[in-house]
């Protein structure tokens, strides 16, 4: 494992092995040989144009979306196919979403409680107990009883951090989590993100923001038409691309 | 025209096409969400029951269903609902036959009404749910079908409506509901002519415009802010 300016930590055995994943949405072949390892503790930035299969990624790791070749185990688990022991493996992966996605008709604190009453069995006194506590540490516990319409974006995603959080995964996967948000309410997410780096979660961030794959992120991987095209530390990466399409797109998030 | 609702006991008839609506109508939801859920599972087999279902019974005329349940079911195969030692176990036997008919009917409406209420569900409300380790009946319950009811409601509506006017086929199988008082009025009093006519219309106008009204309101005051 290379090291260097990156958060300077050791990281754990491999978490998420990506081995050989194919997969075509019709014709596009949309993943191309994916071959990923994702340590337990490890923060990977997932960076490269649109289009280029990054959310299919994600996706397919939380079997959102199937494949059609190749293997993907979390901590040595095989995906299972469908049902219990898939439901059982995808509350062990958090997944954070562009769009937020919290559940329109429940309140907040419902939001976080849902997935530990229903998939973890927890109490509900205990499940809204611990949903407090992890509202608070993304800073919206006061908005615990409204609704997600009621809360700006940054909020709203905030609370879609903590919702996972609550299952206790063991991997957290974001999908350009600020993306959709206002530029003045990026930083808010960001922070609470940047903290859960430190706190030593494993996190596989699609972001284009570089600010935080260099305060954050042991690795970036850089991807293109389906395929990864390059990997290195965030520094070594943003000042020194090998590839002719890492300089390429990085020439144009850089000027914008 | 109060001597007319009087001899002909107008009120009476109507409470039962009431009855019948209520009755069918509780139970067409409950099938109705069974046949959407079975059409959204994940599962060939049952989408097929699902949508063959609806296909059967959505383009069967409702006379037929209703007078299949008396001669088919009851006639024949001897579906009885109630002891038949009852003084007026045909009357009460009628009305749950009409209430089967009715039930089955407007279950499959029903259907396709929470199918559409299902299409204001957004895809990343399920992608959600799936996310944080919800099963598939998990999710279904507690996130997509309270959504898909809400915005199902002025759909689900407008099956009440059609399903209180569709009460008056149950006189086809001797439901002596108000298309059976009317019958009896042109009959008796045909000197009423018009002011029949109206009479029943008012009626039914007067059951179905509050459906209306109360579904638009709670649409709106139910809707889901996204
Ligand atoms: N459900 C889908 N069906 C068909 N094509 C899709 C689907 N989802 C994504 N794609 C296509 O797959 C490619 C990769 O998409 P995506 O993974 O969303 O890229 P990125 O997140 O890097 O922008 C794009 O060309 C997109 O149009
Ligand atoms: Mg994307």
């Amino acid at each position: 494992m290379t090291d260097s300016s990156g958060p300077q930590r050791g990281l754990g055995k491999p978490l998420v092995v990506l081995d050989d994943v194919n997969k075509h949405f019709g014709d596009l072949h949309v993943l191309k040989d994916i071959n990923l390892t994702v340590h337990e503790g490890e923060v990977v930035v997932v960076i490269g144009p649109s289009g280029s299969g990054k959310s299919t990624l994600c996706r397919t790791i939380n079997r959102l979306e199937n494949f059609e070749s190749g293997s993907i185990t979390i901590d040595g688990t095989k995906l299972p196919e469908e049902g219990k022991a898939l439901a059982q493996l995808r509350a062990d992966v958090g997944m954070v979403f562009q769009s937020f996605n919290l559940f329109s008709h429940k309140t907040i604190l419902e939001n976080v409680t849902l997935g530990p009453v229903k998939a973890r069995g927890k109490k509900p006194a205990e499940a809204k107990k611990r949903a407090m506590e992890l509202l608070e540490r993304v800073g919206v516990a006061h908005q615990a009883e409204k609704y997600p319409a009621q809360l700006s974006g940054g909020q709203q995603q905030r609370v879609a951090i903590a919702r996972s959080l609550a299952m206790e995964p063991r991997v957290m996967l974001f999908d350009e989590p600020t993306s959709a948000l206002d530029p003045e309410m990026i930083n808010e997410v960001l922070d609470v993100m940047t903290s859960l780096a430190h706190s030593g979660m494993t996190m596989i961030v699609v972001t284009h923001e570089m600010g935080f794959a260099r305060k954050a992120a042991d690795r970036v991987v850089f991807m293109s038409d389906g395929a990864i095209v390059e990997e290195n530390t965030p520094e070594e990466f943003f000042t020194n691309p090998q590839s002719a399409r890492a300089k390429d797109f990085l020439g144009k998030i850089l000027t914008h | 025209m109060l001597e007319l609702i009087e001899q002909f006991n107008v009120l009476g008839a109507f409470w039962l096409n009431i009855r019948l609506a209520a009755v069918s109508f509780v139970l067409a939801l409950v099938l109705g969400t069974v046949v959407a859920v079975l059409r959204l599972a994940p599962v060939g087999v049952l989408n097929w029951f699902g949508s063959t279902y609806v296909t059967l019974l959505r383009n069967t005329p409702l006379t037929l269903i209703i007078v299949f349940a008396n001669l088919g079911l009851w006639a024949q195969l001897g579906l009885e609902f109630v002891p038949r030692d009852r003084p007026n176990f045909i009357l009460e036997n009628n009305f749950w036959l009409a209430v089967l008919g009715l039930t089955v009917y407007h279950a499959a409406f029903i259907c396709e009404a929470i199918r559409s209420g299902v299409n204001t569900v957004p895809v990343g409300q399920a992608e959600a749910s799936r996310s944080i380790g919800l099963t598939f009946p998990q999710s279904l319950r507690e996130v997509i079908l309270p959504q898909a009811f809400r915005g199902a409601i002025t759909p689900i509506g407008n099956v009440l409506i059609a399903l209180i006017k569709n009460t008056t086929v149950a006189v086809a199988i001797g439901n002596r509901e108000i298309a059976y008082a009317m019958r009896n009025m042109i009959e008796f009093r045909p000197d009423a002519g018009l002011l029949i006519f109206l009479l029943v219309a008012i009626g039914f106008v007067a059951l179905t415009l509050p459906v209306g009204l109360l579904t638009s309101w709670l649409s709106t005051r139910l809707a889901v802010k996204r």
